[in-house]
């Protein structure tokens, strides 16, 4: 069990690595369909799941490689299973969104909020035969407004169920902010079912695993679900090729294809009045102002080099990790792949 | 004659339809950026974005409906009904028997559907077998971007509820925001005349519940519906050059069943194909038998259809779904 910085910093740089090499396989066109990454959320996976032992389970999203990785499940397995090999993690069944370790009692599901009753099934079964064991739901801030969480939510409140809810706020459901989507605060909405909150900056990985670790215990003991509420950023957005992130990164490609829709609709007859229209396209370009001042593009954001900065007190041992983890990330991809593609 | 991709013909119609009745609004899931084009046509107060809440904005839509506005409701995916089926199952479908007829819901409920890109077996499903199963739904499943806009007109007028599938294969708009916008190194097996054809300049509805023959053919009947019966119109062109005439019949609505047109052919040819995307059994497929049956009609039948979980492997997928080569055996098998 990690108990220092240096494991922490290592297991994240693992997943970032991992996840990089991944983007790129995608970008190559080897992986299929949609890919979420969890680039960004690093600190919270690696501060959680380094708490869990043999027994305790995971509910996960559809962004469950870094809970997966840091978990322990093996990272060829995991790289077959994106490029749908039959001797990938799941046979080349169900890709990334969902991965399934029966081993790691890890569960994840493309149906958001889903991951609340999930947990609460598996702490039920945890209470009835592993005293002790915990279930961990992972889920970003937009399932937190399906009814199924927050039912599971107070289910495991009047149950007692031994589940930690994890919700790595971005700020956004998919393309859509946050508080043009959330009504209301989101602790106090988990306390109003029953469930104390804890709310935290997710980039520090130290204060994740601290807060994490106290209210495991808690679980542990028997005293019923808590809530920790952590924020993030995602830089890649909500998936590979997010809309809005690509505006911003290639407005000169992006937004002719936009723009075009756009200018005719304000041009036709016969819709709203001017000034309705002029709202609507505020309404529109919101998202995209929006990911300009985002702050996923600030590198103050990013959990691996909030996490590095303590560590480079000691800048050899920082380069043998980091030489060693870019070595291990290389013999995977040569070992599923047979080279690593340039 | 001009020509439309074809979400945009869907949209077309939409936005006709909407500058004749103020009463249409529009909202789901990222619509302010999904539906831009409508949001600033037509403004916020018409056209909104919600949260990831499917059982509170479906089920919101329902009653809207029943209080005088015509809803789209949009859902990401028809696989996210499963979070929001009650909705449907037992309030959109069930207001107009409930009230003694005198009470409807004029709601349309828009979800791009079907599989192909690689998304997995969550995200991929067809389901309109499943939808059509309950009484009081109606089911539309567009081919090409004539009925995709012909159809929308006709269920933004129907007032009872319609469930509107959009293929993710044909659209432009789906396929382009699930990924494919960002990476050139990805293709899709896309049938060219589904996802771009030509459209009428101004659209007038299209009757629910009328089936369209694509292919006259005497040997057998490939009744299909959705990119499937573009599928099935290259097998039937292999088919012609062996010797065998294939006709393909395109549902269009799945409810209600174009019984008349689909006992009509089939008794020309004494062979029925099913091709569906839907999964196999206790549906569609299983249900046009049954029709048949049920008229007298004696003839084979054989079907391809979605037997399993949609694998995420390509090659697997690709298997899995109903593909030219699996229509092709079917209808040696049944020529025998």
């Amino acid at each position: 069990m990690p108990s220092d910085l240096w494991s922490l910093y290592a297991l994240m740089l693992k997943s970032r690595l991992f996840e990089e090499a991944t983007a790129k396989l995608w970008h190559e066109g080897l992986i299929s369909g949609e890919m979420h990454l969890g680039t960004g959320e690093e600190a919270i996976i690696a501060g959680v799941v380094s708490h869990l032992n043999d027994g305790d389970a995971m509910a996960l999203d559809h962004r469950g490689t870094a809970a997966m990785l840091m978990r322990g499940v093996d990272p060829i397995l995991l790289l077959r299973e994106f490029l749908g090999y039959k001797d990938g993690l799941c046979g080349g069944m169900g890709g990334h969104m969902h991965l399934f370790s029966k081993e790691h009692l890890a569960a994840s599901s493309g149906i958001v909020g889903s991951e609340g009753p999930a947990a609460a099934g598996f702490a039920l079964a945890a209470q009835y035969s592993r005293p002790g064991a915990i279930a961990v739901a992972f889920f970003g801030d937009g399932a937190m407004n399906q009814g199924m969480l927050m039912e599971s939510m107070n289910l495991a409140a009047i149950w007692k169920l031994p589940v930690l809810f994890v919700c790595k706020d971005d700020g956004w459901a998919i393309t859509t902010k946050s508080e043009s989507s959330t009504g209301g605060d989101l602790n106090e909405r988990a306390r109003g079912l029953g469930v104390p909150a804890l709310d935290f900056e997710g980039c520090d990985a130290a204060k994740v695993w601290d807060t994490a670790g106290t209210a495991i215990e808690r679980i542990r003991s028997g005293e019923g679900p808590i809530f920790l509420h952590a924020r993030c950023v995602h830089f890649e957005g909500h998936f590979l090729g997010f809309q809005p992130i690509r505006i911003v990164r290639d407005p000169l490609k992006e937004m002719p294809k936009v723009a075009i829709g756009l200018t005719k609709s304000i041009l036709r007859l016969d819709g709203a009045a001017l000034s309705e229209r002029l709202a609507g396209l505020k309404n529109v370009m919101s998202s995209v102002i929006t990911t300009l001042r985002d702050p996923r593009r600030d590198p103050a954001n990013d959990p691996l080099l909030h996490t590095r900065a303590a560590l480079q007190s000691d800048p050899v041992r920082l380069k043998e990790l980091e030489d060693q983890l870019e070595k291990d990330i290389n013999n995977i991809l040569k070992i599923v792949l047979g080279e690593v593609p340039s | 004659m001009k020509t439309m991709f074809f979400t945009q013909a869907a949209d077309d119609a939409l936005a006709q339809a909407m500058a004749d009745d103020p009463r249409i609004v529009v909202f789901g899931e990222d619509i302010p950026l999904v539906r831009r084009d409508l949001l600033v046509r037509f403004g916020p107060k018409r056209v909104r974005g919600t949260p990831i809440s499917e059982s509170a904005f479906l089920g919101a839509g329902v009653t809207a409906a029943m209080a005088g506005l015509r809803p789209v409701v949009e859902m990401y995916m028809v696989d996210f009904f499963g979070v929001c089926v009650d909705a449907l199952l037992n309030h959109a479908a069930k207001t107009e028997a409930f009230s003694g007829g005198k009470w409807t819901v004029p709601m349309v409920v828009r979800a791009p559907c079907g599989g192909g890109y690689g998304d997995g077996g969550q995200h991929e499903q067809s389901l309109w077998g499943w939808l059509a199963h309950i009484p009081g739904l109606t089911v539309v499943v567009p081919s090409t971007p004539a009925d995709a806009g012909g159809l929308m007109l006709a269920s933004l007028q129907n007032n009872g509820p319609v469930i509107f599938l959009e293929h993710k294969l044909l659209s432009e708009s789906w396929l382009e925001f699930l990924g494919s916008g960002a990476r050139k190194t990805v293709s899709y097996d896309i049938p060219a005349e589904g996802a771009k054809g030509e459209v009428p300049s101004k659209w007038e509805p299209i009757p629910l519940g009328e089936a369209a023959l694509r292919r006259t053919g005497s040997d057998v009947t490939i009744v299909s519906l959705g990119v499937s019966v573009h599928r099935a119109l290259e097998a039937a062109k292999i088919l012609e050059a062996e010797g065998i005439s294939a006709g393909v019949l395109d549902l269009r609505t799945v409810s209600p069943l174009d019984k008349t047109t689909l006992c009509k052919a089939v008794k020309q040819t004494g062979r029925l194909l099913v091709v569906d995307e839907d999964y196999e059994t206790f549906g569609l497929s299983g249900e046009l038998s049954a029709v048949v049956l049920e008229a007298g009609l004696s003839c084979k039948y054989a079907r391809v259809c979605t037997q399993t979980t949609i694998p995420y492997n390509r090659n697997l997928e690709d298997q899995a779904l109903p593909n030219v080569e699996r229509i092709c055996t079917s209808v040696r098998q049944l020529m025998k």
